[in-house]
């Protein structure tokens, strides 16, 4: 099931920038333009890493999720901005485990959108066995 | 060819439940228009001039009688009884109403085939040779690579939404018939020191600002054929151009970096992209590649070619190509009639290509990019009834790569984006070249026509090229010569001054005029053009 988190009682996310100057923070917000690996050499004390989907075009979040999976991040990763229902299983897909949509989802939608889909074709940074894998155990 | 495993179905399965459930949503008023486009057009559905529009992906041109008995079904029950041909080997219907799009990508799906990827902002159907597997020249099939991409690229999540769309292109002969260089990647299957390899070209296009791709990688070992690809495509998602549509595609990310830092980039994350374990093991190229193999073909089967009938004989001689065992042949079948809508078949034609495939042609046809269609595998003993079922239903003439054998976009009778209208004066220069005596003594001439600057109609790799603006509120046809699409790929050059539509025809018989006088033997048009340079055209065009 997908968590919609609340903001209340969480420490607020601080930018790139101010993150890279003085960087005790443990959370942090990435614009759809910033370079995620830029986060890399810090993974290991962020709880929190929230990006941002200004538009839902602009896929450029997907990219930035994947890399900070793929790197070894272990924390949150939240998909925020202009984020709906049909992007969710691609956005889980690409490392996301927490959703602050500026929109109002049904949760039900979102559980049928992903469920929807049992098997995938390609890896990617969600764990799942790729169908190639499955097929030749 | 390709078959579907229980997981290929389900994944098509899927998408229909889904994309049904996304326009009951729509129609229920729950998303708004401007949410659902996106949605819509990852399932090939445009919203045109006068209805919607259904693209239907055939994946790499290839399809078997059935599917081709459905695409003519669909035709039938959903549309005005024909559909129509596309420069991406693909087939679009242009009347179609949004609550029958679920159904009919159900019966789509019951043989095997989607609207998966055939627009939106995302990896599209993957194009390839029309006589892959066919034709004498080429170094291996390269369908099975494109099955394989077409895999990984289904779904993809990080790369449904790119700045802008992304087309790739595989071909494994010497002789580009897919255009290759012209693809977002253009991928030719190569080979070195025994071995094969991926040449990867990435950045072409054609579009408002065309650019042939260049040269990225010479060899790329195919057991990292998806990681290469994959770096390729997280380069320009995290780095394309967002702030303007007409500046997104990948050519211009390359343009503005330049080949040698988007190389660098590439390699970069090349490095990374291989660590992850994204290649499937040559098992699954295996499984993929021996479902594209054929029983052998019977090499002792009869050479010869009974040319008795003088129509028979233009036919076989402009139609008929080498296949790769003796006794055999390809026969191309043109879509572009004298006074037709290039690339329209209507279902009955459709049927009828659908039945001979069946019965002579090891059950497979081949769409290609030129909005011809194919029967790759036919015995030379089988050609003369072939051709009297074609020539029956209209689908014989003899005009393969002659001046009438037209692209053209739908332009301004269906596209919304169009200026100007394309099939009204593909069907003026067709008239106007009719005879095909004269059309034969032309010879190779390939000609393409745009309704407008994005070029869908290939205008910029025709050897004579015609691209029609809005000029003050009246269609206006610009003329460009010296494009191509294949192996010696170039862009074509705009003559001056564009004309009206009765105009644009007249200029390019001047054209062809100049042609016939300045040729020596053998030439082309193109090649005389390259030789002479523009300005003996553009006297002869202008005054």
């Amino acid at each position: 099931m997908v968590e919609h988190l609340q903001a209340d009682g969480e420490e607020p996310c601080v930018t790139l920038d101010a993150f890279l100057e003085q960087s005790n923070a443990t959370a942090v917000r990435l614009e759809s333009d910033e370079d995620a690996r830029a986060l890399i050499p810090f993974l290991d004390r962020l709880k929190l890493i929230e990006v941002a989907f200004p538009k839902f075009r602009d896929g450029r979040g997907y990219s930035s999720g994947r890399i900070l999976r793929e790197a070894g991040f272990t924390g949150e990763l939240r998909a925020q901005g202009d984020v709906l229902v049909d992007q969710i299983g691609y956005l889980k897909r690409c490392g996301f485990d927490s959703f602050a949509s500026e929109k109002d989802l049904n949760p039900a939608d979102v559980e049928a959108a992903w469920s929807r889909w049992p098997e995938h074709y390609q890896g990617a940074a969600d764990g799942a066995v790729p169908i190639w894998k499955l097929r030749h155990g | 060819m390709y078959k579907y495993d229980e997981y290929d179905q389900q994944m098509v399965d899927a998408r229909v439940a889904e994309f049904a459930d996304q326009v009951k949503r729509r129609l229920a008023g729950e998303i708004t228009e401007d949410q659902f486009k996106p949605l819509r057009l990852m399932n090939g559905l445009y919203l045109q001039l006068h209805a919607y529009m259904l693209r239907v992906a055939v994946p790499y041109g290839t399809l078997d009688s059935r599917q081709m008995r459905m695409l003519a079904h669909i035709a039938r029950k959903y549309d005005r009884d024909y559909g129509h041909f596309t420069t991406r080997q693909n087939i679009q219907y242009n009347w179609i109403k949004l609550e029958d799009a679920p159904a009919i990508l159900a019966d789509l799906a019951s043989v095997e085939m989607h609207a998966i990827q055939t627009s939106g902002n995302c990896i599209r159907n993957i194009s390839s040779d029309q006589w892959a597997g066919a034709a004498a020249d080429e170094l291996t099939d390269p369908r099975p690579w494109a099955e394989l991409l077409r895999q990984w690229s289904s779904f993809h999540p990080e790369f449904s939404y790119l700045p802008r769309k992304f087309k790739i292109a595989v071909i494994a002969a010497e002789e580009d018939r897919a255009a290759m260089r012209l693809h977002d990647i253009g991928i030719q299957i190569v080979e070195k020191d025994g071995g094969h390899g991926a040449a990867f070209y990435v950045g072409g296009g054609m579009g408002r600002t065309p650019m042939i791709a260049p040269l990225i990688k010479d060899f790329v070992p195919l057991d990292d054929l998806l990681s290469y690809t994959e770096a390729c495509l997280r380069v320009y998602n995290r780095y394309g151009r967002r702030d303007n549509i007409y500046k997104a595609r990948i050519k211009i990310l390359i343009h503005e970096l330049g080949v040698d830092e988007y190389r660098r980039q590439v390699e970069d994350e090349f490095a990374h992209v291989k660590s992850l374990g994204i290649d499937p093991p040559k098992a699954e190229f295996d499984r993929i590649a021996a479902q594209f193999a054929m029983q052998p073909l019977d090499a002792s089967a009869p050479d010869v070619i009974d040319r008795t009938d003088p129509d028979f004989a233009v036919w076989v001689d402009q139609n008929v190509a080498a296949h790769k065992v003796s006794g055999h042949a390809i026969v191309n079948i043109s879509l572009k009639p004298l006074g037709g809508i290039p690339g329209d078949a209507s279902s009955a034609q459709i049927d009828l290509m659908a039945d001979l495939a069946e019965r002579y042609s090891h059950d497979e046809l081949r769409v290609t990019h030129a909005q011809n269609i194919v029967l790759p595998h036919v015995r030379k003993a089988d050609l003369f009834p072939i051709w009297q079922a074609l020539d029956a239903a209209d689908l014989a003439t003899p005009n393969l790569d002659l001046i009438s054998d037209i692209i053209a976009c739908p332009g301004l009778d269906y596209c919304s984006l169009a200026n100007a209208r394309s099939i009204p004066v593909a069907q003026k220069i067709a008239q106007r070249f009719a005879d095909p005596l004269r059309q034969r003594d032309l010879g190779e001439l390939k000609l393409k026509i745009s309704g407008c600057i994005n070029a869908c109609g290939h205008h910029h790799a025709g050897h004579i090229g015609i691209l029609g603006v809005d000029r003050k509120g009246t269609e206006n046809y610009q003329l460009l010569l010296g494009g191509s699409g294949a192996e010696d790929v170039s862009l074509g050059t705009i003559t001056g001054p564009g004309f009206d539509e009765d105009g644009i025809v007249d200029a390019i018989e001047r054209v062809t005029d100049k042609y016939l006088s300045e040729r020596t033997d053998g030439e082309r048009f193109v090649d005389t053009y390259r030789r002479v340079g523009m300005a003996p055209f553009k006297e002869a065009i202008y005054g």
